[in-house]
């Protein structure tokens, strides 16, 4: 069947749609992303998929990540009638027991998440609750009341963790293609542009540029044109791409078609990190089924617009996300930036105007589109318009995506929604923007998350990783994590960002082993001046900002490094030592049997040491004391 | 000497020149565009980057060998060397990294004797570094071949190490 008006979406919604909301006998949703699979989904489905092969009544199912990480694998139960009920920590071991539970009325709170109240997405707010009718379930919360879910607002996101990646009929249940359809056979090209640049969407990818701008400019130049994704996510900490990519694939198509029917283009290509597999089988699904409904292709829905896109594959090379080195590497050669003297807009991609988007940008489109520039700028702050997703890792609760409006606090983000350091440990700083961004301490929790605001303290949006440090974080081992990474990503050819990140790696170095002097705090400053100032590409300009802004937080634990020759967090090997608290040692022999090097010596029930000789400050004995007898010194 | 480290110190690779053509043209056109994907299909089918196979697609989708040696070089993921029988990539990510990832490699490099891109001498590991697989929640994480070992304490390394032969 070829798709040829909104009529035909609408059709294919009302056949979907009871199998969403309404299903017949109960359905199973696992949820299947690559960190759900990590963490025993996929066993977990192959479990319930054979329990119940003979059952008509079970339906299992996958869908993408509903964000929840830290509790994972998640499964969604619901059936016609009944509450959909969200479990949570389900491996193969407890699918079949959460089932029966489901049938039986729901009783196993600590296993359940929440219930859902409303399964709708943005989009679909003009269609009412399909399931307000539903008694809910006494005693077990809302999904929407839950401190994790509660601030949340998904318009990216929209859809994944709710719907199958690998169903185009159910992308189009929630609305999908509507705004392609619409746009293409109701709406000037010019038209869309003008959406975009008035709902304020800015690249989120990092550099932040206004979407419709260079949408606007792309157009404007002559020759074959060109649209790109970029999915080459390579900030570490950052996973929002690809769980939009794993989860709802079809959003990114839609919203690169608009762009190319926008821009007059008749090519998209997506680049995608190599290590993301599952989202290039995902994704190649999705360009199937999108040709075989005429989505894509030629004369789409009988119109003249005619789009391809093609999907190529990076091969493990952070600076490849620049968006020059990025089209190089599509060209098939080593992914190395050039000056933008000349705009990728104008010559990008073969030399011709090249429209560059992310992930996340694209996926915004769609919504935009659909339900109006104005929706989307009436969220968020004056400069920064609409949502933004972030990844919650490290020291933190609740491990996770979340998406909010721009503006939102770093508290509101980090400790109502992410819950806080764990192990009541003490929060000690949010580095946000990847290896390009900084680290910023206790007292801007306040500061609301838009772009300009990250840049005022240092820092950068980037692709919206949020990496929580805690007491056992040493910021100046941090500083030099980032710049050995950048020393290993620098492609080399300018002599500011190849040398330039060398020496200051060489320097912190010198300073997390004890070797610290006079002077190197300010050599550090200097040097990170340079660096910024002379390098050729984004990646130079912005490699010291760790550097810079751990100087600026947390010069006293530099200065202990140098001076004190003490690593207070107990990070770097030559500036601490463990030593047993004889008052806190219960005598539990748990260090005593755990130490690799049996330098832990002590009888039960009382007191241990530990032989500083034998001692290789592995951290065993820290990690696995209860009784916090275990001190950094 | 095992038959294994016979095999990563020996000569020349064995190629097959059909396989590569299936590659080559069959799935990716002679296409020097596709340059990169074509080296990830033959690192896929030989676990490497057999020099004869390099030397056999140069004049076949008309790139210098230098250049096609620049970009093998520039990626982390080509190797140029044979590698073990079993893959450890080690996350070194943000988010694994403030979780002690430093501390696992560690464990491995001492465990295993063999840095970072090493192969032990019987061919059993190759260690490999890789920033971020995007399983934060689950830091530090290490992924060996396609099994993914999750939240993986620095005392329970030998014994995640020990299901691979």
């Amino acid at each position: 069947m070829k798709i040829a008006s909104a009529k035909d979406l609408e059709k294919i919604r009302k056949a979907y749609a009871p199998s969403l909301y309404h299903p017949e006998g109960i359905k199973i949703n696992v949820g299947m992303a690559s960190c759900g699979i990590a963490a025993g989904a996929l066993e977990a489905f192959e479990k319930a998929v054979e329990a119940f092969e003979d059952d008509d009544r079970i339906n299992v199912c996958r869908t993408g990540c509903i964000g929840f990480c830290e509790v994972e694998p998640l499964v969604e139960i619901l059936a016609d009638g009944r509450p959909r009920v969200l479990y949570k920590n389900i491996t193969a071991d407890k699918i079949i027991e959460a089932v029966e539970d489901y049938q039986n009325g729901a009783s196993k709170k600590k296993w359940i998440l929440g219930q859902m109240r409303d399964p709708r997405c943005v989009l679909e707010d003009d269609l009412g609750n399909p399931i307000d009718k539903i008694e809910p379930i006494e005693g077990i919360p809302f999904l929407e009341d839950v401190p994790f879910y509660k601030n949340q607002v998904k318009v990216a996101l929209r859809n994944c963790g709710y719907i199958d990646p690998d169903e185009i009929d159910a992308y189009i249940a929630k609305k999908g293609y509507l705004a392609f359809i619409d746009a293409l056979h109701n709406q000037e090209p010019k038209k869309i542009i003008e959406t975009i640049k008035d709902s304020g969407l800015r690249g989120r990818g990092g550099g932040g540029f206004p979407t419709g701008i260079k949408w606007a400019t792309a157009a404007k130049h002559y020759g074959d044109r060109y649209i790109i994704c970029n999915a080459d996510e390579g900030d570490p900490g950052a996973y929002m791409d690809r769980s939009i990519l794993e989860g709802d694939p079809h959003s990114v198509l839609e919203g690169m078609l608009i762009a190319g029917y926008a821009i007059g283009s008749r090519q998209g290509y997506i680049y995608v990190r190599n290590e993301y597999p599952l989202a290039v089988k995902r994704l190649l699904t999705a360009i199937k089924q999108a040709e075989s409904y005429g989505l894509l292709g030629d004369n789409i829905a009988g119109s003249d617009f005619s789009f391809h896109i093609k999907i190529s594959t990076g091969a493990g090379a952070f600076v490849c996300g620049e968006s020059t080195a990025l089209m190089a590497s599509l060209e098939g050669k080593v992914g190395r930036p050039r000056a933008k003297y000349v705009h990728t807009v104008e010559k990008g991609f073969r030399e011709s105007p090249t429209n560059l988007n992310n992930v996340e940008t694209y996926a915004n489109v769609p919504a935009i589109v659909l339900k109006g520039a104005g929706w989307y700028a009436g969220m968020g702050t004056e400069h920064s318009k609409g949502t933004k997703v972030f990844s919650l890792v490290g020291k933190i609760q609740n491990t996770g995506l979340v998406e909010v409006p721009m503006g939102a606090s770093l508290k509101q983000i980090v400790f109502d929604i992410g819950g806080g350091v764990p192990k009541k440990k003490k929060f000690k700083a949010v580095q946000t923007g990847g290896p390009s961004g900084g680290c910023i301490p206790e007292r801007f929790l306040d500061l609301p998350v838009d772009y300009q605001k990250l840049a005022e303290v240092g820092s950068i949006m980037g692709s919206g990783g949020m990496i929580v440090m805690d007491q056992d974080t040493c910021m100046v081992d941090v500083a030099r994590y980032f710049l050995d990474f950048l020393k290993e990503e620098s492609c080399g050819q300018c002599n500011p960002c190849r040398e330039g990140i060398k020496q200051m790696l060489d320097i912190l170095t010198s300073i997390c082993q004890g070797n610290g002097k006079d002077g190197d705090i300010e050599l550090l400053e200097e040097l990170g001046a340079m660096v910024q100032k002379f390098s050729l590409c984004g990646l130079g300009t912005s490699a010291p900002n760790p550097v810079l802004t751990t100087i600026l937080y947390f010069r006293d634990e530099y200065e202990q490094h140098i001076h004190d020759k003490k690593c207070c967090a107990g990070v770097c090997k030559e500036l601490f030592h463990y030593e047993i608290d004889a008052e806190a040692c219960t005598g539990c022999q748990v260090c005593f049997r755990k130490c690799p090097q049996d330098a832990v010596s002590g009888e039960k029930k009382k007191t241990h040491s530990i032989d500083q000789t034998k001692c290789i400050k592995c951290g065993i004995c820290y990690e696995g004391c209860k009784f916090d007898a275990i001190k950094i010194c | 000497m095992s038959e294994a480290a016979a095999t990563l110190s020996g000569p020349v690779e064995e190629i097959d020149i059909r396989e590569l053509d299936d590659i080559i043209e069959n799935q990716f056109g002679n296409d020097k565009e596709n340059l990169i994907m074509i080296l990830q299909a033959i690192q896929r089918r030989y676990n490497y980057l057999p020099r004869p196979a390099l030397t056999y697609l140069a004049p076949k989708i008309g790139v210098p060998f230098s250049k096609i040696y620049g970009v093998a070089t520039f990626y982390a993921t080509f190797s140029l060397e044979p590698r073990g029988r079993n893959i450890i990539s080690i996350c070194l990510g943000t988010a694994c990294h403030v979780r002690g990832g430093e501390r696992i490699r560690e464990r491995i490099t001492d465990s295993l004797k063999i840095k970072d891109g090493e192969t032990t001498p019987d061919g059993r590991f190759t260690l490999e570094s890789v920033r971020c697989i995007g399983c934060c929640s689950l830091g530090p994480v290490i992924k060996i071949n396609e099994d993914m070992h999750g939240r993986i304490g620095t005392d329970e390394v030998e014994k995640v190490l020990n299901q691979y032969e």
